[in-house]
């Protein structure tokens, strides 16, 4: 009885400590406003939920992630994603093709055969260009890319999932290539030097022992580049060219779930079945991006470990 | 002799990919810089547009953008510094510490048009800020967030441990500590990472399509209330909208060069400032 | 001179997550004298000394068992907030670690977070402080200048000012001399025994010389025991201990 008592006592007495109130104060301040993105992020998916959901009250979940037209301004409008998801997947699929070659082969090139100085000026520039604005990607594919397309292979039109694939891989090259060189850092010098040791040429210590041993690493970039992909808005919306139908080659115009939202947002009535669907791609881009983040989380954890880094 | 023939070859395709990633992205800058530069003029860039976009100058077109990306700062980055002192300085290693991590993480992946429409749900409708400056300073804000808390966690972890001990020892409190000694100290590395931030936000186009941009506004923004041209939206809408595709499109070239000299000068500057801080750190 | 005991160690556990770092250590600092600290690395000595200004409670995963008293004060006890203690007990660090800011506002920063404003007591408490640390002469003409100019000496010369400025009772010096030139550490000592004068002090050294030379008691540490401690003439000479025998003469550590 009488321990617990005083416990209160210190309890109240601590409390009352007044200048000690201010550092609990800011304490509590920090605290509160650290939650911050947790907040946003939860606001972002509550936002979806509940302007997205009521799609549902139209269409059948299956007649929307599978139906094959879309028509939101038709009467009766048909709200089915399949062409906007699957645009999204072969654009995206088209870009880490650019990407993953030319991300990963430069990471190669600065991390294994650049010189220090070399290094030294090239790595900021590769920096540098990750930096340049996705409407600048979208201008340039648009008044260069596209006549130059359309003219070699003799299309109606160079805004096309080809397109586009060349200008996402392109603009994602650079982050593909920061993130898989960090990776390749990683790798401790002893595993080369065990390598050589036992005779093998660079080529191979390169092919047989670096690559496995950054291989989660890398593909951690891979992801994030994809992960980029999916989510890019401006250059596909400009240069993809906005045909809602199931592509059949890479030569045809495509209408990726981003370029829908964000070509078509502008002219939805707001609380109307198009706006919901809208929302609804939003939700479902949403769960795509968040999914590969975390499976680049995972990765890059078991990276870490692997090599016995600290998590 | 084999050996060595395919190490050559090896070789040489990493160096490809190199040159290649390299002339694509080069080659981006030199058609828009060799395109764009005979539009630059001094009225282009302090003239207002007339004559249905098609003559003028571009000048409310870079005070709108100047206004949302540092409308966006200013919101983003007392949050962002704030959340970033809680995780170097207070936190204590828990599952707390984890969430507000994977978040960030996540926040920082999530599509920007993602944002543009919670920037519409939330700051346009629900708060009836409509589409103004200022929904697209939130907006872009938020977008900003994860990018801001990383950089400021950067630079308070290079703080040295030893000056907050030796700060305590003289019987600072922790908020004193980290008033007096070790936000100063981190004070240029947070900057660096603001910079970085301000270059990525100006930018951004798909969370101010809903949110600020407007293809034509007269004059100048009037208040925070009022919907803003912006220089990426403005490419954009030069190049899908109005009546007059060809002359636009020299304005575009011209604003594309704007754009694009503004953001690589501001990460530039960013770049190299962290490089610098990064060796004088050792 | 009297033989006041100025802290007290009782019966001190100390972990690092589950590994124990102290055992039972026990241990009188006298007023006005200089307590060495003295066994090979990681023998727990300066975990221990850590302890007098809790400053191990910035260590994550820590517990510790026993008790500190300053004067008739347990320091740890949940009444007692940590900065009031480290106001009273202040401490010289391995490397210097002086801020990022210049000479003269090192010095006042103390005084500043302890709510002294008056600019002119401040000047004055800046020059004393100095002085009394032997690097007024060196520093009195550039003290708007970085702190981080100075060379290590001066450096660590400084930051024993700007724990004098903050009027301690007690000074602890954690390993003082480890990163410093011979001359640099000679000046440290001088320091030392002049300071004693007017601190109770503690210095944990890994040179055992430096203990004999300064040092009024000195405590023998290994592997988190205090194996023996006594009069540092009496340790040096004639070690009861066969353990500290052996080291003192130099056959480990």
């Amino acid at each position: 009885m009488d321990g617990t008592v005083r416990q209160i006592y210190r309890a109240i007495i601590s409390m009352m400590n007044m200048p000690r109130f201010k550092e609990k104060l800011y304490k509590w301040i920090f605290t509160i406003l650290a939650f911050a993105s947790l907040f946003f992020l939860v606001g972002i998916v509550l936002v979806l939920i509940k302007e997205g959901l009521p799609i549902f009250q139209k269409v059948s979940f299956s007649e929307f992630i599978f139906g094959r037209y879309w028509y939101p301004t038709y009467n009766p409008a048909e709200f089915g994603i399949l062409p906007l998801i699957l645009a999204s997947i072969w654009v995206t699929f088209g870009a880490v093709m650019v990407c993953l070659p030319l991300g990963v082969g430069s990471a190669l090139y600065l991390n294994e055969l650049a010189g220090p100085r070399q290094k030294a000026v090239l790595k900021p520039i590769i920096e540098l260009l990750a930096s340049i604005p996705s409407v600048v990607f979208g201008f340039f594919g648009m008044v260069v890319l596209t006549p130059f397309l359309q003219e070699i292979f003799h299309l109606p039109t160079g805004l096309t999932a080809l397109n586009a694939s060349i200008i996402l891989g392109i603009m994602a090259t650079p982050t593909v290539c920061s993130i898989a060189e960090d990776a390749l850092n990683y790798v401790p010098n002893a595993f080369r030097e065990a390598s050589f040791a036992v005779g093998a040429t660079r080529w191979q210590t390169l092919i047989k022992v670096v690559i496995p041993a950054a291989g989660s690493g890398i593909s951690t970039a891979v992801i994030l580049g994809m992960s980029r992909a999916v989510g890019e808005t401006m250059t596909v919306l400009m240069v993809a060219g906005g045909a809602a139908v199931i592509p059949h080659t890479f030569l045809e115009p495509v209408r990726p779930m981003t370029a829908a939202i964000a070509a078509e947002m502008g002219e939805a009535p707001i609380g109307g079945g198009h706006y919901h669907a809208l929302f609804a791609i939003a939700l479902v881009l949403f769960v795509i991006t968040f999914l590969f983040n975390i499976v680049a989380e995972l990765i890059s954890r078991r990276f870490r470990i692997k090599l016995g880094l600290s998590g | 002799m084999k050996k060595d023939f395919s190490q050559s070859l090896g070789f040489f395709g990493l160096f490809l990919c190199m040159a290649v990633t390299l002339l694509a992205l080069g080659s981006i800058i030199y058609f828009i810089t060799v395109r764009g530069f005979s539009v630059l003029s001094w009225d282009f860039l302090t003239k207002v547009p007339y004559s249905a976009m098609t003559k003028g100058g571009i000048a409310p077109v870079i005070v709108g953008t100047f206004y949302i990306t540092f409308g966006s700062i200013i919101f983003a980055l007392p949050l962002g510094l704030a959340c970033a002192i809680y995780l170097c300085e207070y936190s204590p290693k828990s599952v707390v510490v984890n969430i507000i991590r994977i978040s960030i993480n996540n926040l920082a992946g999530v599509p920007s048009v993602v944002f543009g429409l919670f920037g519409l749900a939330v700051f346009v409708k629900f708060f009836g800020f409509g589409v103004s400056i200022l929904s697209g300073s939130l907006t872009l804000g938020i977008l900003a967030l994860p990018m801001i808390i990383s950089s400021a966690q950067e630079a308070l972890l290079a703080v040295p441990q030893s000056i907050r001990e030796a700060s305590l020892s003289l019987g600072a409190t922790k908020w004193e500590t980290i008033k007096n000694i070790v936000l100063p100290t981190a004070l240029p590395g947070i900057l660096t990472g603001v910079i970085l931030s301000i270059g990525r936000v100006a930018g951004e186009t798909a969370p101010i399509l809903f949110t600020a941009a407007a293809f034509y506004t007269r004059g100048y923004p009037k208040s925070i209330f009022s919907e803003v041209m912006a220089l990426p939206y403005h490419i954009y809408a030069l190049m899908t909208e109005g009546a007059h595709p060809d002359k636009q499109r020299a304005i575009a070239y011209g604003c594309s060069l704007v754009l694009l000299l503004l953001v690589l000068f501001i990460s530039g500057l960013a770049i190299i400032l962290r490089q610098r801080q990064r060796s004088s750190h050792g | 001179m009297d033989n006041k005991i100025k802290m007290q160690a009782k019966n001190v556990d100390f972990f690092y997550g589950k590994t124990q770092a102290l055992k039972k250590v026990s241990l009188d600092v006298y007023s006005h004298k200089v307590t060495a600290m003295i066994g090979p690395s990681g023998c727990g000595k300066s975990t221990f000394i850590r302890l007098f200004n809790r400053m191990n409670e910035l260590v994550p995963h820590t517990t510790l068992c026993g008790e500190i008293f300053l004067d008739d004060l347990e320091i740890n006890n949940p009444l007692v907030d940590a900065v009031d203690i480290r106001r009273r007990v202040g401490m010289v660090f391995q490397k210097p670690n002086p801020f990022p800011k210049s000479i003269f506002e090192n010095i006042s920063y103390g005084l500043k977070v302890n709510g002294i404003k008056n600019k002119a007591f401040i000047e004055h408490k800046v020059e004393d402080s100095l002085k009394k640390a032997v690097i007024w002469d060196e520093v009195k003409n550039r003290l708007n200048d970085s702190a981080l100019k100075l060379s290590g000496g001066q450096q660590q010369r400084l930051c024993i000012a700007r724990c004098l400025a903050v009027e301690t009772e007690v000074i602890l010096f954690d390993e003082p001399c480890a990163s410093l030139d011979p001359i640099s550490t000679a000046k440290i000592e001088e320091l030392i025994l002049e300071l004693k004068k007017e601190y109770s002090i503690v210095i944990v050294t890994h040179n055992m010389q430096q203990a004999a030379r300064v040092s009024d008691c000195t405590g023998f540490f290994l592997l988190g025991e205090l194996v023996e401690f006594g009069k540092t003439q009496d340790i040096f000479t004639a070690p009861k201990d066969k353990r500290t025998e052996a080291y003192i003469t130099g056959r480990f550590g």
